[in-house]
């Protein structure tokens, strides 16, 4: 049996290390295309603040890791997947027949179509080599400018303030991460921001970006406003690297789509990570999320059917924890609510200090925190075990800050003994 | 024959000294507020629950570490953070459903318990017994562990 | 060391709050505490001020052991000028408060001047700040307390407190902690109150790691533990059934007053006993004590935590009283039950919620109200001025009503507030009020135990069994028996019973400890937590100094030897029956005698020499 993975991120690693448990027999390859061992995007922000060195990034220990679970690690570009033949063929034109095949390219950023985007002073924040490029550019004192206040925007904002940046951020949401956090909890995350001397603009937009002296480069903003800057970070959103299985008649939608098994159209085809769109557990429509855990999940799931091991997704969380400049924030499942639930929410904005609980029935469906580092993942807990909550929803509602004790309330016996 | 830390809420005083225990174990210092066990007070009940990891088979946290920086103690079977490879990204964090592991601001690490190497201090330093170290077979603990994974469907092999 | 060294001073006047050295000198002389509390007292404070002016402090103070694993090491006191008596006021509570101001890094905190409006101080590490409190004035203790934990978003912040009582003005309110912790005794709370200070809300999560000597910590600890678990009080009994389990005991023994001190031995003890409250009762099968709980460390856990009856009169239709709560102790029991009369158990649970509720002192209380209901018996009160409440002996109805009026001060709860020394004398029957310097008894009668008697006539903070409770002797045996009636060798016993008491309570631990700990297990502990030399001697000589210190601050307040007395009901009207029947209290027998070994003059003022003895 001969697994053939391409990609060596989450998903990629943890699939073939599933499938060797699984078949201790079977030839499992991964192939990824980055000259570096197969690393971790989460890593980024501690490596740009020297709190680990690149190796302190790598997924697994890439000396023995792969060798003592026998996966081969190859390291070049996939051009074309033959479905019919099953075979795919690599950038020196070498081709690989595989029995079954995960598709596990991950996303890349986004462009927006900004005029100037191609400046050499313009960097996406992705890959290593991104982080190698702004490390070089953003110098102590230099002006910079980040568009987007999204999560990657977010954590590498320690980074860039570390270095002594002067340091705008261009965000077109009216708050920070808008796509994980309400308005409470975004604009606190803004207001942090701001005391701690960066200059933030919301409900604005980048228009042009343009070459200027000394290396420079203007950007003019939506509203009217002008920035100089010595480098520009784009961080405007990811998309899903599909073009791999373009003319394959593999199905595509926002990402490769997927059944509960984590195959694709082609049953001997399987995607899972950001480039996969797979069962969202709270809404239970099949989605691109683009999250650590989630592609750890795909991963897994994806290899044991591969491995003939049946295995159904029941659809992965949406969550997220971002730490901005040491305001940590996180958000679970419908965070944003739903219609006809309800809402349970405290908010200090002089302590930066928030949670919101969304309840459908006596069930928590969503969350959002701010400031808190306890206990958090058991909101995770709640939402996806579907607890009744019972007279726990009432306690909820009048203290939210009582999830563990409403879990374990839920849990354990603590009536009369 | 693997052992685990058995809970038995009804005897839980809320005295404190398990978490005065493992803080001083894990810090060096009497700290509950760094401690790796919790005692949540239930004051209507008039009840007390000591809480801490179940080292759970799942092992979400470790699944979810983009680092490689959780690994089986292969003698106790805990959980245990490798603090020279945690970067702080506290995906672990959001990842165990049980809200066991737990962001440390202080270190930039992520704490959880480690069963101190096999001889738990809170289990040691409890006063009633409601914290035992036993042989995990006979673990009243695992019964809630057990009935809460099974109600995370994510990762469920129905084969 | 086991000291933060660093001390909060809150100037509620200016609104600021600095931090400041601890004085370790006076530490090294009086530990911590109520000792080292009572030193910046008596150096700061003009012993003649008015308790509630702007020109008293409060001072809430841990001990060196406190937050550390030395069991029952979570205790704090409050430290002031009392109200009730214009005396000397040190109230210590349990709790996680004391412990928690500790992993926040601060030994004590000053409390001077006065607000000008309601304010709360917070305290989250080494960062303090006085925030406006008008939102919570007129809130309940337990309101007050969650509205903080729902501000701060954080269930383990630990908050001490008044209630509406103390914004009321009751001259014997407390400082509650946890919800149903108290600072309890000599109206510490109506001080706060009086100083537009409704709560301290405080996260601590530095921790203490400066144990001095760690392997002599670990091993004293460890043995102190081992002696708390095997002695059966404090290993069984307590855990078990709490001080409640001292009801039958002390009535058995001629010893539990009732009805205002006017009878000795109360026929419906057991039905307020510990082995009431663990009787499964008929309306749903339960008991009405649902666990034993502990204060922070504590291996003991004699806490009650219970519940009323949810189809009783006092709570049918008040459904948040239905849960688990601080349940009765032995002393609260005794002075809500058998001094008034009343021998219904979920009433007495029911107004011990209403004490931890809105912060009052059940025994003050208790005993004020016996002294209402004996005046009302003679006619001297009336249901004019009780607003219709039949104030008579053994009326749960009356007795609950009483205590709603109380809480919010209205109409004859303002009466009851004054406390009994103030309310008979309002009332033209100075001579009703059982208590000694205007504080009430507690629940052992210095008739029937004679060395109790010296000690209330003669404790620092009017009349107070935790000042030197000789009952451990008398009654229990501990650490040796001494016949209840007997005076000769009680002065003896009660300074010994006073000093080691002033070093426990200066320490950081529970005065319950002594049960089973004599000051060989106490001083090993702190002498290896903290530097400077604690042996047996030195603990003892320090709570020598400490009680004699504050017997200088009442001198110097006013109080003389015709202050050291009990009230004439207890010296002249003998017991009419029981074991103990014939006796009165012979404090004439046994004053003289304490004056001279405590090395005071016979006006009671220690003298030239004892203060040089003493470094005072």
């Amino acid at each position: 049996m001969q697994h053939i993975i391409i990609g060596a991120g989450p998903a990629g690693v943890v699939a073939a290390e599933t499938l060797r448990k699984a078949d201790p027999e079977a030839n499992i390859t991964i192939i990824g295309d980055e000259p570096e061992p197969p690393y971790s995007r989460m890593a980024i922000p501690y490596y740009l603040i020297n709190n680990i060195d690149e190796s302190g990034s790598y997924l697994r220990d890439p000396e023995a890791h792969y060798s003592n679970q026998n996966i081969e690690l190859v390291q070049q570009r996939v051009n074309k997947v033959d479905a019919a033949a099953k075979q795919v063929t690599l950038a020196d034109g070498s081709r690989r027949a595989y029995d079954k095949l995960l598709i596990a390219t991950g996303s890349r950023p986004i462009s927006p179509p900004i005029p100037g985007l191609d400046l050499p002073q313009v960097s996406s924040c992705w890959t290593l080599a991104d982080a190698r490029a702004i490390i070089q550019r953003a110098e102590s004192g230099s002006n910079v400018v980040l568009i987007g206040a999204g999560f990657i925007g977010c954590i590498i904002l320690e980074a860039l303030v570390r270095r002594g940046v002067k340091l705008s951020v261009v965000e077109m949401g009216n708050r920070m991460v808008p796509r994980m956090l309400d308005e409470n909890a975004g604009g606190l995350l803004k207001q942090w921001c701001i005391d701690k001397g960066i200059d933030v603009h919301t409900s604005c937009s980048v228009e042009s970006i343009s070459a200027a002296d000394n290396d420079q480069v203007d950007v003019s903003l939506s509203d009217g406003g002008k920035l100089s800057a010595a480098l520009v970070i784009s961080a405007t959103g990811v998309k899903p690297n599909t073009e791999l299985l373009d003319g394959t008649g593999i199905e595509i939608d926002q990402g490769i789509k997927v059944n509960r098994q984590m195959q694709t159209s082609n049953a001997d085809i399987y995607a899972a990570g950001d480039v996969a769109q797979g069962v969202d557990f709270s809404t239970g429509n099949f989605e691109v999320q683009a999250i650590q855990p989630t592609a750890t999940d795909h991963g897994r799931i994806a290899a044991l059917n591969m491995a003939g091991q049946g295995s159904e997704h029941h659809g992965t969380l949406n969550m997220n924890v971002l730490d901005t400049l040491g305001l940590i924030s996180c958000s679970f499942g419908l965070w944003m609510g739903v219609d006809g639930g309800e809402q349970a929410e405290l908010f200090n904005a002089d302590e930066f200090q928030y949670i919101n609980l969304q309840f459908e029935g006596d069930h928590l469906i969503g969350a959002s925190s701010v400031g808190k580092t306890q206990h958090i993942g058991v909101l995770r807990g709640l939402i996806e075990s579907k607890i009744h909550l019972g007279d726990w929803k009432q306690r909820l509602m009048e203290n939210p800050t009582l999830i563990m004790d409403a879990y374990i309330g839920c849990t354990q016996e603590l009536g009369y003994s | 024959m693997q052992k685990s830390l058995n809970i038995d809420p009804g005897k839980c005083t809320g005295c404190l000294q398990c978490e005065m225990a493992c803080s001083y174990e894990h810090t060096g210092t009497f700290n509950p507020s760094r401690s790796y066990i919790k005692v949540f007070t239930f004051h209507h009940e008039g009840r007390f629950a000591p809480y801490t990891c179940t080292q759970c088979e799942e092992a979400w946290c470790q699944r979810a570490c983009p680092v490689d920086a959780i690994s089986v103690d292969m003698a106790t079977g805990a959980k245990v953070i490798a603090d020279d490879k945690c970067v702080g990204c506290k995906v672990c964090t959001i990842a165990c459903p049980f809200g066991t592991v737990n962001y440390s601001q202080s270190t930039g690490k992520v704490v959880k318990c480690d069963l101190c190497g096999g001889d738990p201090q809170c289990a040691s330093a409890c006063p009633t017994d409601a914290i035992t170290y036993v042989d995990a077979d006979w673990t009243g603990y695992d019964k809630m562990m057990a009935s809460a994974s099974k109600s995370l469907p994510s990762a469920e092999v129905t084969a | 060391m086991s000291w933060t060294r660093k001390l909060l001073r809150v100037d509620l006047s200016k609104g600021t709050c600095t931090s400041e050295a601890l004085n370790m000198d006076w530490a090294k002389d009086y530990l911590g505490q109520r000792g080292l509390a009572s030193k910046y007292l008596s150096e700061e404070v003009d012993p003649k001020c008015d308790p509630l002016g702007a020109e008293n402090k409060l001072i809430m103070a841990t001990g060196p052991l406190t937050g550390t694993m030395a069991s029952t090491a979570g205790r704090y006191s409050v430290i002031t000028k009392g109200p009730l008596t214009g005396a000397i006021a040190c109230s210590n509570s349990g709790g996680y408060f004391g412990a928690e101001l500790k992993f926040a890094g601060w030994d004590m905190v000053i409390f001077e001047g006065k607000s000008d409006k309601p304010v709360y101080l917070v305290i989250q590490n080494d960062k303090a700040e006085l925030c406006d409190g008008s939102h919570i004035w007129g809130k309940s203790a337990w309101e007050t307390d969650d509205i903080l934990h729902a501000t701060y978003q954080d269930p383990q912040m630990r908050i001490a407190c008044i209630g509406r009582t103390a914004e009321a003005g009751c001259l014997y309110a407390a400082v509650i902690n946890d919800k149903h912790r108290a600072a309890g005794r000599s109206g510490v709370g109506t001080v706060m109150a009086s100083k537009n200070l409704k709560a301290v809300a405080v996260r601590g999560t530095q921790g203490i790691g400066n144990i001095d000597n760690v392997d002599a910590f670990f091993e004293s600890t460890d043995a102190g533990k081992a002696v708390l678990a095997e002695n059966a009080v404090t290993g069984q009994g307590l855990p078990a059934f709490g001080t409640q389990v001292l009801m039958n005991v002390i009535n058995g023994v001629g010893g539990l007053p009732a009805h205002n001190m006017r009878d000795v031995g109360f026929a419906g003890a057991e039905n307020i006993s510990a082995e009431a409250m663990a009787e499964p009762r008929t309306s749903d099968g339960k008991p009405n004590l649902t666990t034993n709980g502990a204060c922070f460390g504590c291996t003991i856990a004699c806490g009650r935590i219970s519940t009323v009856d949810k189809t009783h009169f006092s709570v049918k239709d008040k459904p948040q009283y239905h849960g688990a709560s601080g349940g009765l102790e032995y002393e609260a029991a005794w002075a809500l039950g058998a001094d008034t009369g009343v021998d219904d158990l979920d009433a007495l649970t029911y107004v011990n919620f209403l004490c931890n509720e809105d912060g009052f002192d059940p025994i003050s209380y208790g005993s004020t109200l016996a002294a209402a209901m004996e005046m009302f018996e003679d006619g001297v009160i009336t249901t004019k001025d009780t607003g219709g409440i039949e104030l008579k002996f053994g009326s749960a109805e009356a007795f609950v009503a009483a205590t709603e009026l109380l809480v919010t001060g209205e109409g004859f709860g303002k009466d009851l507030g004054l406390g009994s020394k103030r309310l008979c004398e309002k009332y033209g029957r100075p001579e009703l009020s059982m208590s000694v310097k205007g504080q009430e008894f507690p629940a052992y009668d210095p008739r029937g135990i004679q060395g109790i008697g010296l000690n209330y006539a003669t404790s620092n903070r009017g009349a107070c069994h935790l000042r030197g409770y000789t009952v451990a002797s008398e009654v229990l045996g501990i650490p040796v028996k001494t016949e209840q009636t007997d005076t000769d060798g009680k002065p003896e016993l009660v300074k010994a019973f006073q000093d080691a008491t002033a070093l426990v309570d200066s320490a950081g631990l529970c005065i319950f400890t002594t049960f089973a700990w004599g000051m060989d297990n106490i001083a090993p502990q702190i002498d290896a937590a903290c530097e400077g030399d604690w042996s047996v001697d030195n603990c003892l000589e320090a709570g020598e100094r400490i009680w004699n210190m504050e017997r200088l601050f009442n001198q110097a307040a006013g109080f003389t030897a015709d202050d050291d007395k009990l009230p004439k009901r207890l010296l002249e009207e003998a017991i009419k029956s029981g074991p103990t029947e014939g006796q009165v209290n012979r404090l004439g027998e046994m004053l003289p005698k304490y004056y001279e070994i405590r090395g005071w003059s016979p006006e009671g003022e220690p003298t030239a020499e004892t203060r040089q003895r003493l470094s005072l």
